[in-house]
């Protein structure tokens, strides 16, 4: 059941919030074994929250467009007095005091929270591989990785244990997940979503966005977590009007560029379903043609300056002096080396050093600065291919999922799962992607829309055309049952 | 050691605390005193996930700095100043860098010198840390405990050029710095409380060169006496190892109080590397040209223009030093105010300034919640023969102490001066009851005034004045 | 600043490695040395493509958002209470956050 059917049928009585919650803990405790999609379930506070739900309905009040929906969280997003770990040890027993924005948001909206899920520590990583606690499996080959960094929220969204979860994407973490385990996920323009309570990575390429199986539930999702918060200052006003609004008018006239760059070097099988989604556009009316955007090419390696230039400055605060792990030494500064080599996993050592060194003296202008300018060429470059179309197409990720273990030891050979989703968070633009059809061996593929900066409408509009024409989906190896059971479900019916 | 033919070139700069309600970047309280880590928030506690939000009242303040000092208030960034301490919850700082608020004025010292202002730009302070278990030495501590409730506190960092040339001129340029931040009420003022900080840059040349040679910055200075003791030190410091042949090293150096001596710091090598980049959580800052406008032209009278004003009172003859050290420090004091509310009232400019330089200035914390009107009114009795000088600083020190009106409190008192003719009449009876001063004083020892006055006072119980009792005598004379 | 494209840095040492360790405050044992150099000095090979790029009068991006002048009001907010903090604190002392001795100075 999508989350847009279980709201409907909570709201109207027709179904409890608590016996909504009650299937999908269950389906939780059956497959999260295998999947360990989930760092922490939260069955107590999750049931109070649904119990609230169901007493409100029965007074007559609307508890809001979610309200009884499950939501995973990704555990890099601050939940007050409930873990918050980022998947890492340094923060490992951490409890915030305060919710992030888009959590309070979930909650006024009538969402029950019902877990954080794995990442990839800190979201720095494309396999949720690197996560302290051990990786999640890909729910449709559990040999292989679910992609990362919202691995956990990606594949507890496409084994059926939750409708609706959210993710974080700096470089591609809520997009290339999302694609390897067949589910839509959104990375929304920089700014239109509060980043108040997201354990900043990359503070200028974060943002917070949904994950769910339908265009439709990542809409409203978008649109229930969206909009200006004064906490944050790089916060813009929300959407107007709301994506889900407008979601079903359709392609006619629509310009659609098919971008060479986010084509080359993908797998045969991933190229073809991008030009069949192309396709599908067209028959509904949209003018695709080919285009190219040479420039596309300096985003990654500008992407590997920026991004962990940032991380470097973001995680300094992480010293052991005021909460987390704390390996005790003889002085201040020794306690700080012993803990954060203790508390850090390899990515992010690897990350940190690499953005130190980005900024450091003498290196500065040949590196982080001379990235900066490159940012700009981006830019122009997107906005030149703008001028002639209304939104770009292209694969999100040149492969379907990997082994687990067949990378991690060549982190150049993983920052490379990230070249068709980068651009999007340097242009500060939004992008989605929408699952379209697997490979021969059934593992899914993703087709990516960009659109420029608060472009959300029209590029929703061109995902639900593309989700009417995929290809129906296989489904996945785990949790097949529970899939079955929640799309079916009659239970709760009265 | 003499500094014969050497002369010090300092620069200062001064961290100065804004005196906003909320901290920087959070709506926690900027007070001083409270409770330790009682007003901190994820923000200022750097928590994960936390941003800032830059207060609106702390750029104004900025900018009207940035007025007083005559600089060109421009659009700005913020960028992090990366490394870790203890103090410093995100283990980096939100400073302004390249791009900062205030460039280019400078500050009119009292006698007209002025000193360059390079920069005047914004930054968040941080939090406190007290060594602990070393009998109170910072290298003997065992530990450090953290209080965060300063991090975050806002802070204009005020640059100077290096063209102060002496310990003393380095005391003034701080005083009338200071003056200035309190008259904008940007900041309280208080180095003892450390809402105003200072460093100073110190070199030295051969006296008559141009060209800088290599400076040291002295940190943990506490007071302006503090500042020039340990500029003179390291001035004598820095010429004895040249003369020696000496180079000296640049270096940050500790002045210790207790020892009165600057003293180098355990040391890093290397210059420390901040890896500054724009702050990405913040956007830039620029104030259209309405809101510049608005401050610019709503500041209240510098220390300057106030002094102009005091001496304007004196009239137009020429001010002697010592009445311009009283103006001086009377608006340093912010009493000018009384002054001139007395010389509105009728009181003669230079008695107002006097007893306002002296009298109230002694006593200057109370002296700025006195009712200037009744301040004026004592003034005036003064003037007008109502109260002796003595009766007058009585009166005056109960009207700091409980306020209230001078006429009550000379009444309750039994204050009235004697009127001309119980002067004259005492003074006649003290003359005839010892005739031989008498006679030693009309010819010509003067000096005996003394002893006359002393038993007109005694017979009077203090209630003649001394000069009416002089003038008589004299008038006796003949 | 130079308008033209800095030239294209050396290549990243073991050294440079070590000294960006420290300065990073991450202990480091003499294999996660050599292990980290290596991999580094092959992202930043990669990465330093950015060097060849004609940049020339191009200005940086800090940005993307057209906002500026985001600003708040200087009115009191509630703070966090102090046990709850301190109850995440590693270690604290009289209502304070403890650490061992701070040997060095703050800059």
């Amino acid at each position: 059941m999508s989350a847009s059917e279980i709201a409907e049928r909570v709201r109207r009585g027709e179904t409890s919030a608590v016996d909504v919650l009650e299937e999908h803990l269950r389906a939780i405790e059956e497959c999260d074994g295998a999947l360990q999609a989930f760092l922490t379930v939260l069955g107590d506070t999750a049931r109070a929250e649904a119990r609230e739900i169901d007493r409100r309905v029965g007074a007559g009040e609307d508890p809001g467009p979610l309200a009884g929906v499950p939501v995973a969280v990704k555990d890099n997003l601050c939940t007050r007095g409930l873990p918050t770990t980022c998947a890492s040890r340094i923060l490992e027993g951490w409890l915030p005091p305060y919710d992030a924005t888009v959590v309070e948001r979930l909650r006024g909206a009538g969402a029950v929270v019902v877990g954080k899920t794995n990442l990839d520590e800190f979201a720095m990583g494309s396999s949720t591989e690197n996560s302290a606690f051990g990786p999640t499996h890909n729910p449709h080959d559990p040999r292989r990785v679910p992609g990362g960094s919202s691995g956990g929220s990606a594949a507890s969204v496409a084994a059926g244990l939750v409708p609706i979860a959210l993710g974080s994407d700096t470089g591609g973490s809520i997009r290339q997940p999302s694609a390897l385990c067949g589910v839509v996920g959104l990375k929304p323009t920089y700014g239109t979503v509060s980043r108040y309570g997201l354990v900043a990575f990359a503070s200028s390429l974060d943002q917070v966005g949904p994950i769910a199986r339908t265009v439709a539930d990542a809409a409203t999702l978008f649109d229930v977590i969206g909009g200006h918060d004064p906490r944050d200052s790089t916060s813009l006003e929300r959407l107007n009007p709301l994506a889900l609004a407008r979601l079903e008018e359709g392609v006619d006239g629509m310009r659609v560029g098919v971008v060479v760059e986010l084509l080359d070097g993908a797998d045969a099988s991933v190229v073809k379903r991008v030009h069949e989604a192309a396709e599908a556009l067209a028959a509904a009316g949209a003018n695709v043609e080919e285009c190219s955007v040479p420039e596309l090419g300096y985003a990654l390696p500008a992407y590997y300056l920026l991004a962990p230039a940032e991380a470097s400055s973001n995680l300094a605060r992480y010293d052991g002096v005021r909460y987390g792990l704390r390996v005790d030494a003889p002085s201040a500064e020794a306690m700080n080396g012993a803990t954060r080599a203790a508390g850090f996993g390899p990515e992010v050592k690897r990350r940190i050093m690499l953005g130190t060194y980005a900024l450091s003296a003498g290196y500065y202008d040949a590196y982080y600065g001379q990235a900066q300018k490159v940012r700009t060429l981006i830019i122009r470059a997107f906005a030149r291919a703008y001028e002639h179309v209304d939104v770009l197409i292209g694969a999100t990720t040149p492969t379907t999922a990997f082994e687990l273990g067949s990378k991690v030891d060549d982190p150049l050979a993983m920052y490379l799962s990230d070249v068709c989703t980068v651009p999007t968070n340097l242009a500060g633009h939004p992008a989605i992607t929408v699952p379209f059809g697997a490979d021969d061996l059934g593992l899914p593929i993703g087709v990516q829309l960009l659109a420029p900066a608060l472009g959300e409408t029209p590029m929703f509009q061109a995902a639900a055309v593309i989700e009417g024409a995929a290809p129906a989906a296989a489904l996945p190896q785990i949790c097949a049952s529970t899939i079955g059971a929640n799309q079916t479900s009659t239970r709760g019916e009265r | 050691m003499s500094v014969e033919g050497w002369e010090p070139v300092v620069g200062l700069e001064v961290h100065c605390e804004l005196k906003t309600a909320t901290k920087l970047f959070c709506g926690c309280r900027n007070a001083f005193g409270d409770e330790p880590n009682t007003n901190i928030c994820p923000v200022c506690l750097g928590l994960p996930g936390s941003l800032p939000v830059l207060n609106m009242k702390a750029v104004e303040m900025a900018m009207s700095i940035g007025n007083a000092l005559h600089c060109e208030v421009r659009p700005s960034l913020f960028h992090r100043k990366n490394y870790f301490y203890p103090d410093m919850p995100k283990d980096y700082q939100i400073s302004q860098y390249d791009e900062p608020i205030n460039v280019n004025g400078w500050l009119e010292l009292p006698d007209g010198q002025r000193v360059g202002i390079v920069r005047a730009h914004i930054e968040e302070d941080t939090g406190k840390t007290s060594h602990m278990g070393g009998g109170g030495r910072i290298h003997d501590a065992d530990r450090a405990l953290v209080d965060y409730n300063r991090a975050g506190v806002p802070l204009v960092e005020i640059v100077s050029a290096p063209d102060i040339r002496s310990a003393a001129q380095a005391r003034r340029y701080v005083e009338e710095l200071r003056a200035i931040l309190m008259a904008l009420e940007a900041s309280d003022g208080r180095m003892e409380e450390g809402s105003l900080r200072v460093d100073a840059n110190v070199s030295v040349r051969e006296a008559r060169t141009d060209g800088l040679g290599t400076r040291c910055e002295i940190k943990n200075v506490n007071s302006l006496r503090s500042l020039a003791r340990a500029i003179e030190y390291e001035t004598e410091r820095q010429v004895g190892l040249l003369e020696a042949g000496e180079p000296v090293l640049q270096q940050t150096r500790h002045w210790d109080e207790q020892a009165q001596k600057t003293v180098a710091l355990r040391s890093k090598e290397e210059a420390f590397d901040y890896r500054y980049f724009p702050e990405p959580d913040l956007v830039p800052v620029a104030p259209d040209p309405r809101w510049q406008r608005e401050v610019a032209t709503s500041l209240p009278p510098m220390p300057a223009e106030r002094r102009a004003k005091l001496t304007a009172l004196l009239g137009a003859g020429e001010t002697t030093a010592a009445q311009a050290d009283q103006v001086a420090t009377v608006v340093a004091l912010g009493l000018d105010k009384l002054v001139v509310e007395a010389a509105s009232s009728g009181v003669d400019a230079p008695l107002a300034l006097a007893r306002t330089a002296n009298e109230a200035a002694a006593d200057a914390g109370r002296a700025l919640e006195v009712d200037p009107a009744a301040y004026g009114a004592l003034l005036l009795m003064e003037q007008e023969g109502k109260l002796t000088p003595t009766q007058a600083k009585a009166v005056l020190a109960d009207l700091f102490e409980s306020g209230g009106q001078p006429q009550d409190i000379a009444r309750r008192k039994g204050f009235e001066a004697l009127g001309a003719e119980n002067v004259a009449a005492t003074v006649a009876d003290v003359v005839s009851a010892h005739p031989e001063e008498w006679q030693r004083y009309c010819g010509g020892e003067d000096k005996l005034v003394g002893f006359f006055t002393g038993l007109v006072m005694q017979a009077t119980d203090k209630k003649a004045s001394g000069k009416e009792v002089a003038a008589e005598l004299r008038r006796l004379r003949g | 600043m130079s308008e033209n494209t800095p030239a294209r840095p050396e290549r990243l040492t073991r050294e440079d490695a070590a000294y960006v360790a420290r300065l990073a405050r991450v202990d480091l044992t003499e294999e996660e040395l050599d292990l980290y150099a290596g991999q580094l000095a092959a992202v930043l090979d990669h990465a330093a493509q950015v060097a060849a790029i004609a940049t020339s009068g191009v200005e940086p991006t800090a940005h993307t958002l057209p906002l500026r002048n985001v600003l708040r009001d200087d009115v009191v907010r509630p703070s966090l209470d102090r046990e709850e903090v301190l109850a995440q604190a590693p270690r604290a002392e009289d209502g304070r956050f403890m650490v061992p001795r701070i040997l060095g100075e703050a800059p």
